[in-house]
């Protein structure tokens, strides 16, 4: 029997997944620094920095100058990336030993959770762990905001052919929009925008401390929550979240987080060209709408009820906060909301399915692809009255080709697929391990780690734990992350024997 | 005046037709038994040859032709032939197109492809159909400008808003400028204060999209408004530009293209438009669509037997008014005579346009007004010209006699005059002119 040949170039991928690894080294310095400046101990950096250099080295050494990166290649070299960058984040977990992540499954389920910006935490004691290690999963969520491989094509200059096919596949739109020829240039330039707002949101976090608003809020925190809020990822080192501080913090955050989730290619044009493009666009008025509306309904059904008795301010600030965090995908929380009423809590649930705006840090489903799927629906009534009439699916002015609204389709149809079967399995693997897991909590669960929100409900409420979920269940969850993030095709399709084959 | 015309079909036979009379007239034509046959019709001079060819056009001595009209079925064979003409003399040129945006280029660059003017034959049709669409209470309709300006001339009725105000209170329409009143015979060129009277025939000129609305308030039932039915059937250029020009005027046209590929890129170029898939020769189809309860229908399609089919068919299902373009000229008549409202030929008017151009060298464009009382000019203004860089409020003072600037376009964009506006060198102005006056406005650009 003749073995099938693979044609993959898999060399290629492994050798540009060296690459981001060796360069890797460079953030895990930043909390080698901050162990530094606390006397805390620096092992656990030193090895994670020996281990991805090495491993990232050997990968390098398989290179073939003559394999260029095809579609197939980009497939396997960003899911490998994202997998290995997060495997290579949880070294410094695994080695410090401490708490509830100290074991090998929660460390990569707190890595991984980390960089693909959701934001569910295994920690059990926030006090068991040192600042550097905290700080450590606010930088590798910060990596994973805006996406690695627009971070590596703005930063490896060897990158600038591949890398509109990385970010394409990245992302999983059509096309990468380029704001210049090159597009290592508009890597950078979208990266540029990305520290810009981080560096925004820190100053103006420890501005607030500074002020004696929020005293709690140090330079370490501000950096902290700045990295996190940008990232739309949601980890903090504080138990109690974004609530552990002065409300004026609160609503600070808030405007960073929206706009974070606001197409940074829009956001560029904005400021640069003309602000009327960004104030024109149909998805930015969809996504500003999703939170305007839930914010109303949850206000109005927290002023309705009587327990938790909250100010009006709090009201509206709480209901903001909260909507404002899920349908981002940030995963901060002003508030314990498990305490709420069903009614606001199912909100909340909904609000997990529609995501910030294509093309920033967000993740979850995304407006667009709802509205593209919303307007199309309302086509299909249209054209049932009049069969003959040719309807081209607009948004912002632009037709929308057919093939991308059946792709939209399938999107939908698989994400809710993966969110029942996860539902399903979260249920029974607790069932099976003895846990107490409700119905509506496994919902929440796997809503909020498969679209990478970060808190659910219950146990892995906003001041819980996932650590509650047993291992199997962790596992499951580290991969739905991962899938997730990168949008489900490029990890599917490396599940496919005409990927490796034909 | 020595006129070299390229191109012995529909329109090059027809110029020449009706510039032989008064010109000397050489027709060049690739094919020998058309240009053969053009001799015996007409009194010109025929070669055969290629027009876009050096030796050609030497042998047709372009160097002492004052006037090259390019006008052959094909777009790109006019534009070579055009340029070849200004390499070898300096004639003025005229490049007939049927593709849009060598109009569009050539509109943004007037020394693009060395074209002096551009007649697109679509646009004009599709034009000349809006027009017929839009405007049908006006007594004479002119676009200026590629269509960026539009004169009109209405009559007053009773019971029109503007009736018994003064030209500054009726001055209410942006970017409308009124040109001039026609008081029984008698030339009026409004200063603010001039009333507005009933049967008074009033020169209006702008956008044609404050045209449409002006049109819109003085003569309400005979113009359409927003809400009336206008259905196009064929998606050929002439259709496209047709609901696009519409679309412009606030109109939501419907269109009927049978291709599904052609039907895809309409809709997608055209949102303003409903665009259906269908056989527009289907009774039942028209019929479940409402389509023969339309206000207007424009019948662009291909093949004029078709053509005819559905404005008979349209006619007697009920559509109040069919307008049918007609490929072919000898059938404008037939379509008339079966009582089809109005057969345009895209030949024909294009033929008309470049006619009426090549008649008037100074000013690029004009329009006779009430016999010859007043014309409406446009002209391009030069960098010594005398009417730039001050108000236009000083050069009525400085002009005897009389004229109103009834709108500026600079670049592609549209200036409404008033007082204070300062003209530039390169702008186009459309101006009303007393006939009186015309040598001292033109002797001035």
């Amino acid at each position: 029997m003749v073995r099938s040949r693979v044609r993959v170039r898999w060399r290629a991928s492994l050798a540009l997944t060296g690459l981001v690894l060796v360069a890797l080294a460079v953030p895990l310095a930043f909390p080698a620094v901050v162990a530094l400046y606390y006397g805390e101990s620096l092992l656990p950096f030193g090895v994670a920095i020996g281990v991805t250099v090495a491993l990232g080295g050997a990968m390098r050494r398989l290179a073939d100058p003559s394999e260029n990166l095809g579609p197939r290649e980009a497939f396997l070299a960003v899911s490998l990336i994202w997998f290995l960058v997060a495997a290579v984040g949880a070294i410094p977990f695994l080695v410090a030993g401490a708490g509830t992540i100290g074991g090998p499954v929660t460390a990569l389920f707190e890595a991984m959770s980390g960089l693909t910006t959701t934001g569910a935490t295994a920690i059990r004691d926030f006090s068991a762990h040192s600042q550097s290690i905290l700080m450590w999963r606010q930088v590798i969520q910060w990596l994973g905001g805006l996406g690695i491989l627009i971070l590596a094509t703005a930063v490896l200059s060897s990158l600038n052919v591949a890398g509109a096919q990385l970010m394409e596949t990245e992302t999983q739109t059509r096309t990468v929009d380029k704001l210049t020829p090159r597009i290592s240039e508009t890597a950078r330039l979208i990266w540029g925008l990305y520290v810009g707002l981080t560096l925004l949101a820190m100053g103006a976090y420890w501005a607030l401390g500074l002020l004696g608003v929020a005293p709690n809020m140090d330079l370490y925190n501000a950096v902290a929550h700045g990295f996190t809020t940008v990232a739309t990822a949601g980890f903090s080192p504080e138990p109690e979240s974004m609530g552990a501080f002065a409300p004026a913090v609160q609503w600070i955050a808030i405007p960073f987080m929206v706009t974070a989730s606001t197409s940074f290619v829009l956001l560029y044009f904005a400021i640069k060209v003309d602000p009327m493009r960004l104030l024109r666009n149909e998805e930015f008025h969809f996504y500003l709408g999703t939170i305007t509306f839930f914010t109303a309904i949850v206000a109005g059904v927290l002023t309705l009820s009587a327990n938790p008795a909250f100010d009006p301010e709090e009201i509206l600030r709480h209901a903001l906060f909260n909507v404002a965090s899920i349908v981002t995908t940030t995963g901060y929380a002003s508030t314990d909301f498990d305490v709420w009423g069903p009614a606001a809590k199912h909100m909340l649930f909904l609000c997990m399915f529609f995501g910030g705006m294509v093309g920033s840090t967000t993740c979850s489903i995304k407006s667009l692809r709802w509205l593209v799927a919303f307007k199309s629906l309302y086509r299909g009534l249209y054209t049932s009255i009049h069969p003959e009439a040719i309807r081209p699916v607009r948004v912002s002015g632009d037709p929308v080709d057919e093939e991308t609204i059946r792709d939209i389709y399938a999107y939908l149809l698989l994400s809710l697929i993966i969110f029942f079967l996860l539902t399903v399995l979260v249920v029974v693997d607790a069932a099976r391990a003895g846990a107490d897991v409700s119905q509506f909590d496994a919902m929440g669960a796997a809503a909020s780690t498969f679209l990478n929100i970060g808190p659910a409900f219950g146990e892995a409420g906003p001041y819980g734990t996932y650590n509650v979920f047993p291992t199997s269940t962790k596992v499951v969850m580290v991969i739905l992350m991962w899938i997730g993030r990168i949008e489900i095709i490029p990890v599917l399709v490396l599940f496919t024997k005409s990927f490796w084959t034909s | 005046m020595r006129v070299v015309i390229i191109g012995a079909g529909e329109v090059g036979t027809s110029i020449a037709a009706n510039l032989a009379s008064e010109h000397d007239v050489v027709v060049i034509d690739i094919d020998e038994r058309r240009a053969e046959q053009l001799k015996y019709d007409l009194d010109v001079l025929t070669l055969t040859g290629d027009g876009t060819s050096m030796e050609t056009l030497e042998t047709a001595e372009i160097t002492s032709a004052d006037m090259l009209i390019a006008c052959t079925d094909d777009d790109r064979t006019n534009i070579v032939a055009c340029a070849t003409a200004k390499a070898l003399s300096n004639p003025f040129t005229i490049v007939r197109t049927k593709n849009v945006e060598y109009l569009q280029t050539w509109e943004r660059n007037n020394d693009a492809f060395g074209a002096d003017f551009v007649v697109c034959s679509d646009l004009l049709t599709a034009q000349n159909i809006v027009r017929i669409v839009g405007l049908p209470a006006a007594i004479d309709v002119d676009p200026f400008v590629g269509g960026l300006v539009q004169m009109a001339e209405f009559e007053i009725t009773e019971s029109s808003p503007v009736t018994g105000q003064t030209v500054v209170e009726a001055d209410r329409y942006e970017s409308l400028t009124f040109a001039g009143l026609f008081r029984d015979d008698e030339l009026l060129l409004p200063s603010g204060d001039t009333r507005i009277e009933p049967g008074d025939r009033a020169v209006v000129i702008g956008s044609p999209e404050s045209v449409q609305l002006f049109a819109n308030d003085i003569a309400p039932e005979t113009t359409p408004d927003r809400a009336d039915e206008i259905v196009i059937i064929g998606g050929s250029d002439i259709g496209y530009h047709t609901a696009r020009l519409l679309e412009q005027r606030q109109f939501s046209p419907r269109l009927v293209e049978q291709d599904e590929q052609r039907a895809r890129y309409l809709a997608e170029e055209l949102p303003g438009t409903t665009v259906m898939q269908h056989d527009p020769t289907d009774t039942e189809f028209l019929q479940r669509e409402h389509i023969d309860e339309a206000e207007i229908l424009a019948v662009a399609h291909e093949s004029d037997e078709k053509s005819l089919l559905i404005s008979v068919l349209a006619s007697r299902l009920g559509v109040d008014r069919v307008i049918a373009v007609v490929d072919t000229a000898e059938y404008v008549t037939i379509f008339e005579e079966i009582g089809i409202d109005v057969a345009i030929n895209p030949r024909g008017a294009t033929a008309e346009e470049i006619t009426r151009f090549s008649f008037e060298s100074v000013a690029e464009n004009l329009a006779v007004l009430e016999n010859d009382q007043a014309e409406v000019l446009e002209l391009q203004l030069g960098k010594d010209s005398g009417l730039v860089r001050k108000p236009i409020r000083d050069l009525d003072q400085e002009i005897d006699g009389q004229f109103v600037i009834g709108a500026i376009a600079r670049g592609q964009s549209l200036i409404t005059p008033r007082g204070n506006t300062e003209l530039r060198p390169g702008d186009h102005i459309v101006v009303f002119v007393e006939t009186d006056a015309i040598a001292e406005i033109t002797a001035m650009t």
